[in-house]
Protein backbone atom coordinates (compact mmCIF):
# COMPACT_ATOMS: atom_id res chain seq x y z
CA UNK A 1 0.00 0.00 0.00
CA UNK A 2 1.59 3.07 -0.93
CA UNK A 3 1.56 5.88 2.22
CA UNK A 4 -0.20 8.95 0.51
CA UNK A 5 -0.19 12.06 2.29
CA UNK A 6 -3.72 12.22 4.38
CA UNK A 7 -5.84 14.76 3.34
CA UNK A 8 -4.44 15.96 -0.21
CA UNK A 9 -4.42 13.05 -2.73
CA UNK A 10 -7.04 10.35 -1.87
CA UNK A 11 -6.06 7.01 -4.04
CA UNK A 12 -8.40 4.45 -5.04
CA UNK A 13 -7.75 1.91 -2.79
CA UNK A 14 -7.85 4.79 0.67
CA UNK A 15 -11.67 5.89 -0.82
CA UNK A 16 -12.58 2.25 -1.50
CA UNK A 17 -11.62 1.84 2.28
CA UNK A 18 -13.48 4.65 3.59
CA UNK A 19 -16.28 4.04 1.68
CA UNK A 20 -16.37 0.29 3.24
CA UNK A 21 -15.71 1.55 6.38
CA UNK A 22 -18.78 3.92 6.24
CA UNK A 23 -21.14 1.42 4.59
CA UNK A 24 -20.38 -1.18 7.06
CA UNK A 25 -20.46 0.89 10.10
CA UNK A 26 -23.87 1.93 8.75
CA UNK A 27 -24.89 -1.48 8.60
CA UNK A 28 -24.11 -2.19 12.09
CA UNK A 29 -26.24 0.96 13.44
CA UNK A 30 -29.08 -0.11 11.57
CA UNK A 31 -28.52 -4.28 13.10
CA UNK A 32 -28.15 -2.72 16.43
CA UNK A 33 -31.21 -0.62 16.34
CA UNK A 34 -33.45 -3.64 15.12
CA UNK A 35 -32.09 -5.95 17.56
CA UNK A 36 -32.85 -3.71 20.77
CA UNK A 37 -36.03 -3.05 18.97
CA UNK A 38 -36.34 -7.05 18.41
CA UNK A 39 -35.19 -7.09 22.37
CA UNK A 40 -38.05 -4.17 23.85
CA UNK A 41 -41.22 -6.02 22.16
CA UNK A 42 -40.46 -9.06 23.71
CA UNK A 43 -40.81 -10.06 27.38
CA UNK A 44 -37.18 -11.93 27.76
CA UNK A 45 -33.80 -11.11 25.26
CA UNK A 46 -33.56 -14.32 24.17
CA UNK A 47 -29.50 -15.01 22.82
CA UNK A 48 -29.79 -18.13 21.74
CA UNK A 49 -26.88 -20.00 19.92
CA UNK A 50 -29.12 -19.45 16.95
CA UNK A 51 -29.64 -16.39 17.32
CA UNK A 52 -26.01 -15.41 17.28
CA UNK A 53 -25.17 -17.56 14.18
CA UNK A 54 -27.91 -15.91 12.41
CA UNK A 55 -27.06 -11.91 13.46
CA UNK A 56 -23.19 -13.30 12.58
CA UNK A 57 -24.06 -14.63 9.57
CA UNK A 58 -25.92 -11.29 9.04
CA UNK A 59 -22.86 -9.12 9.58
CA UNK A 60 -20.97 -11.18 7.62
CA UNK A 61 -23.27 -10.93 4.38
CA UNK A 62 -23.26 -7.07 5.27
CA UNK A 63 -19.40 -7.10 5.27
CA UNK A 64 -19.09 -8.90 1.78
CA UNK A 65 -21.82 -6.72 0.35
CA UNK A 66 -20.65 -3.37 1.77
CA UNK A 67 -17.32 -4.28 0.39
CA UNK A 68 -18.61 -5.29 -3.22
CA UNK A 69 -20.46 -1.69 -3.13
CA UNK A 70 -17.51 0.14 -1.90
CA UNK A 71 -15.49 -1.25 -5.45
CA UNK A 72 -18.47 -0.65 -7.23
CA UNK A 73 -19.61 -2.48 -10.28
CA UNK A 74 -16.57 -2.30 -12.39
CA UNK A 75 -14.91 -5.54 -11.54
CA UNK A 76 -16.63 -8.94 -12.37
CA UNK A 77 -15.51 -10.46 -8.90
CA UNK A 78 -17.93 -7.71 -7.06
CA UNK A 79 -20.76 -8.20 -9.71
CA UNK A 80 -21.19 -11.60 -9.41
CA UNK A 81 -20.78 -11.09 -5.58
CA UNK A 82 -23.81 -9.09 -5.63
CA UNK A 83 -25.52 -10.81 -7.71
CA UNK A 84 -25.06 -13.97 -5.27
CA UNK A 85 -25.86 -11.78 -2.22
CA UNK A 86 -28.89 -10.54 -3.98
CA UNK A 87 -30.65 -13.91 -4.84
CA UNK A 88 -29.53 -15.13 -1.57
CA UNK A 89 -31.87 -12.64 0.10
CA UNK A 90 -34.18 -12.63 -2.20
CA UNK A 91 -34.32 -16.33 -1.60
CA UNK A 92 -33.95 -15.94 2.19
CA UNK A 93 -37.07 -13.60 1.90
CA UNK A 94 -39.30 -16.23 -0.20
CA UNK A 95 -38.55 -18.79 2.38
CA UNK A 96 -39.41 -17.33 5.66
CA UNK A 97 -42.88 -16.38 3.88
CA UNK A 98 -45.61 -18.38 4.95
CA UNK A 99 -45.16 -21.92 3.17
CA UNK A 100 -47.74 -22.97 0.90
CA UNK A 101 -48.30 -26.56 -0.92
CA UNK A 102 -46.65 -24.32 -4.03
CA UNK A 103 -43.88 -23.55 -1.91
CA UNK A 104 -43.06 -27.11 -1.45
CA UNK A 105 -43.60 -27.82 -5.32
CA UNK A 106 -41.09 -25.04 -6.51
CA UNK A 107 -38.69 -25.93 -3.73
CA UNK A 108 -39.04 -29.41 -4.77
CA UNK A 109 -38.00 -28.69 -8.37
CA UNK A 110 -34.33 -27.86 -8.96
CA UNK A 111 -33.13 -25.27 -11.13
CA UNK A 112 -29.84 -25.83 -13.24
CA UNK A 113 -27.94 -22.89 -13.65
CA UNK A 114 -26.37 -22.83 -17.08
CA UNK A 115 -22.70 -22.45 -16.05
CA UNK A 116 -21.03 -20.20 -18.59
CA UNK A 117 -18.16 -22.21 -19.73
CA UNK A 118 -17.55 -20.09 -22.71
CA UNK A 119 -13.97 -20.15 -22.14
CA UNK A 120 -13.88 -24.29 -22.60
CA UNK A 121 -15.16 -23.61 -26.19
CA UNK A 122 -12.05 -21.44 -27.22
CA UNK A 123 -9.37 -23.56 -29.27
CA UNK A 124 -6.56 -24.04 -27.12
CA UNK A 125 -4.40 -21.36 -29.23
CA UNK A 126 -6.71 -18.77 -27.80
CA UNK A 127 -6.62 -19.46 -24.35
CA UNK A 128 -3.04 -19.38 -24.56
CA UNK A 129 -0.04 -21.66 -24.38
CA UNK A 130 -0.25 -21.51 -20.72
CA UNK A 131 -2.54 -24.93 -20.93
CA UNK A 132 -0.97 -26.76 -17.82
CA UNK A 133 -2.57 -23.57 -16.11
CA UNK A 134 -6.11 -23.68 -17.80
CA UNK A 135 -6.05 -27.54 -16.90
CA UNK A 136 -4.51 -27.64 -12.97
CA UNK A 137 -6.66 -28.47 -10.68
CA UNK A 138 -5.48 -25.65 -8.70
CA UNK A 139 -6.90 -23.00 -11.29
CA UNK A 140 -9.74 -24.39 -10.60
CA UNK A 141 -10.20 -24.33 -6.81
CA UNK A 142 -9.23 -21.15 -7.73
CA UNK A 143 -12.31 -20.39 -10.16
CA UNK A 144 -14.20 -21.70 -7.00
CA UNK A 145 -13.30 -18.91 -4.86
CA UNK A 146 -13.29 -16.29 -6.60
CA UNK A 147 -16.69 -14.93 -7.41
CA UNK A 148 -17.47 -15.03 -11.55
CA UNK A 149 -14.45 -16.98 -11.86
CA UNK A 150 -15.74 -20.02 -13.53
CA UNK A 151 -16.48 -17.50 -16.75
CA UNK A 152 -13.09 -16.08 -16.88
CA UNK A 153 -10.36 -16.49 -19.20
CA UNK A 154 -6.74 -17.51 -17.03
CA UNK A 155 -5.52 -14.01 -17.74
CA UNK A 156 -8.89 -12.47 -16.22
CA UNK A 157 -9.09 -14.48 -13.65
CA UNK A 158 -5.53 -13.86 -12.29
CA UNK A 159 -6.03 -10.28 -12.28
CA UNK A 160 -9.60 -10.56 -10.40
CA UNK A 161 -8.31 -12.82 -8.16
CA UNK A 162 -5.28 -10.04 -7.18
CA UNK A 163 -8.00 -7.48 -6.64
CA UNK A 164 -10.05 -9.81 -5.00
CA UNK A 165 -7.34 -10.46 -2.48
CA UNK A 166 -6.52 -6.88 -2.01
CA UNK A 167 -10.05 -6.08 -1.30
CA UNK A 168 -10.58 -9.08 1.05
CA UNK A 169 -7.53 -8.27 3.24
CA UNK A 170 -8.63 -4.48 3.57
CA UNK A 171 -12.05 -5.84 4.51
CA UNK A 172 -10.50 -7.74 7.42
CA UNK A 173 -8.14 -5.10 8.06
CA UNK A 174 -11.18 -2.79 9.11
CA UNK A 175 -13.44 -4.54 10.62
CA UNK A 176 -10.53 -5.51 13.06
CA UNK A 177 -10.03 -2.19 13.62
CA UNK A 178 -13.86 -1.24 14.33
CA UNK A 179 -13.82 -4.52 16.64
CA UNK A 180 -10.87 -2.79 18.06
CA UNK A 181 -12.90 0.73 18.54
CA UNK A 182 -15.73 -1.45 19.97
CA UNK A 183 -14.09 -3.68 22.98
CA UNK A 184 -12.58 -0.63 24.18
CA UNK B 1 -6.41 -19.64 -42.78
CA UNK B 2 -2.94 -19.18 -42.42
CA UNK B 3 -2.76 -16.08 -41.52
CA UNK B 4 -5.17 -16.45 -38.74
CA UNK B 5 -3.15 -19.37 -37.25
CA UNK B 6 -0.41 -16.98 -36.96
CA UNK B 7 -2.76 -14.07 -35.58
CA UNK B 8 -3.68 -16.70 -32.83
CA UNK B 9 0.05 -17.88 -32.01
CA UNK B 10 1.04 -14.39 -32.07
CA UNK B 11 -1.65 -13.59 -29.29
CA UNK B 12 -0.84 -16.92 -27.51
CA UNK B 13 2.58 -15.43 -27.25
CA UNK B 14 1.64 -12.08 -26.08
CA UNK B 15 -1.12 -14.11 -23.56
CA UNK B 16 1.81 -16.53 -22.04
CA UNK B 17 3.96 -13.32 -20.62
CA UNK B 18 0.71 -11.59 -19.49
CA UNK B 19 -0.01 -14.74 -17.14
CA UNK B 20 3.63 -14.92 -16.30
CA UNK B 21 3.76 -11.14 -14.99
CA UNK B 22 0.28 -11.76 -13.41
CA UNK B 23 1.49 -14.45 -11.53
CA UNK B 24 4.38 -12.81 -10.23
CA UNK B 25 2.02 -9.66 -9.34
CA UNK B 26 0.05 -12.27 -7.31
CA UNK B 27 2.86 -13.67 -5.60
CA UNK B 28 3.63 -10.12 -4.00
CA UNK B 29 0.10 -10.38 -2.72
CA UNK B 30 0.07 -13.47 -1.07
CA UNK B 31 2.25 -12.97 2.05
CA UNK B 32 2.88 -16.94 2.29
CA UNK B 33 4.84 -16.75 -0.46
CA UNK B 34 6.23 -12.92 -0.39
CA UNK B 35 7.67 -13.53 2.92
CA UNK B 36 9.30 -16.79 2.05
CA UNK B 37 12.89 -15.61 0.45
CA UNK B 38 13.39 -18.34 -2.20
CA UNK B 39 13.94 -17.10 -5.70
CA UNK B 40 11.51 -18.53 -8.01
CA UNK B 41 8.29 -20.05 -7.18
CA UNK B 42 6.22 -22.32 -9.59
CA UNK B 43 3.03 -20.83 -11.46
CA UNK B 44 0.83 -23.85 -9.70
CA UNK B 45 2.21 -23.36 -5.77
CA UNK B 46 1.34 -19.74 -6.48
CA UNK B 47 -2.08 -20.65 -6.91
CA UNK B 48 -2.38 -23.10 -4.25
CA UNK B 49 -1.34 -20.27 -1.98
CA UNK B 50 -3.69 -17.90 -3.25
CA UNK B 51 -6.09 -20.70 -2.27
CA UNK B 52 -5.48 -21.02 0.79
CA UNK B 53 -5.38 -17.34 1.58
CA UNK B 54 -8.40 -16.50 0.43
CA UNK B 55 -10.11 -19.41 2.66
CA UNK B 56 -7.76 -18.27 5.54
CA UNK B 57 -9.38 -14.51 4.51
CA UNK B 58 -12.98 -15.77 4.66
CA UNK B 59 -11.81 -17.66 7.99
CA UNK B 60 -10.85 -14.78 9.72
CA UNK B 61 -14.02 -12.62 8.60
CA UNK B 62 -16.27 -15.19 9.94
CA UNK B 63 -14.30 -14.59 13.45
CA UNK B 64 -14.52 -11.47 13.18
CA UNK B 65 -18.58 -11.14 12.61
CA UNK B 66 -18.57 -13.67 15.49
CA UNK B 67 -16.79 -11.10 17.32
CA UNK B 68 -18.37 -8.04 16.50
CA UNK B 69 -21.89 -10.04 17.35
CA UNK B 70 -21.65 -10.16 21.06
CA UNK B 71 -19.62 -6.92 21.43
CA UNK B 72 -22.69 -5.22 19.66
CA UNK B 73 -24.74 -7.45 21.96
CA UNK B 74 -22.55 -6.54 25.05
CA UNK B 75 -22.86 -2.52 24.12
CA UNK B 76 -25.76 0.04 24.62
CA UNK B 77 -27.56 1.07 21.91
CA UNK B 78 -26.60 4.87 22.32
CA UNK B 79 -23.04 4.44 23.72
CA UNK B 80 -23.15 1.65 20.39
CA UNK B 81 -23.68 4.90 18.20
CA UNK B 82 -21.13 6.83 19.73
CA UNK B 83 -18.59 4.42 19.54
CA UNK B 84 -19.43 3.78 15.89
CA UNK B 85 -19.70 7.15 15.35
CA UNK B 86 -15.90 7.98 16.78
CA UNK B 87 -14.60 5.42 14.94
CA UNK B 88 -16.05 6.85 11.85
CA UNK B 89 -14.40 9.99 12.14
CA UNK B 90 -11.03 8.02 13.12
CA UNK B 91 -10.97 5.96 9.62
Amino acid sequence: MTNSPKGFTLNNADSCRVKFARRFLRSLIEIKTRQTNYNNNLSSSPSSSSEIRRRSERIKLKAYSSMAHAVGPRKAWTRALLLKLHNRAKRHRFRTRKRSSLAMVLKKKRVFRVKNHANFYKPAAERGNYSVLNSDEKTEKLRELVPGGKAMDICSLLEETAHFIKCLAMQVQVMHEIADQLSN
Amino acid sequence: MSSRRSRNSGSSRISDDQILELVSKLRRLVPEIRDRPSGKVAASKVLQETCNYIRNLHREVDDLSQRLTQLLATIDADSAEAAIIRSLVTQ
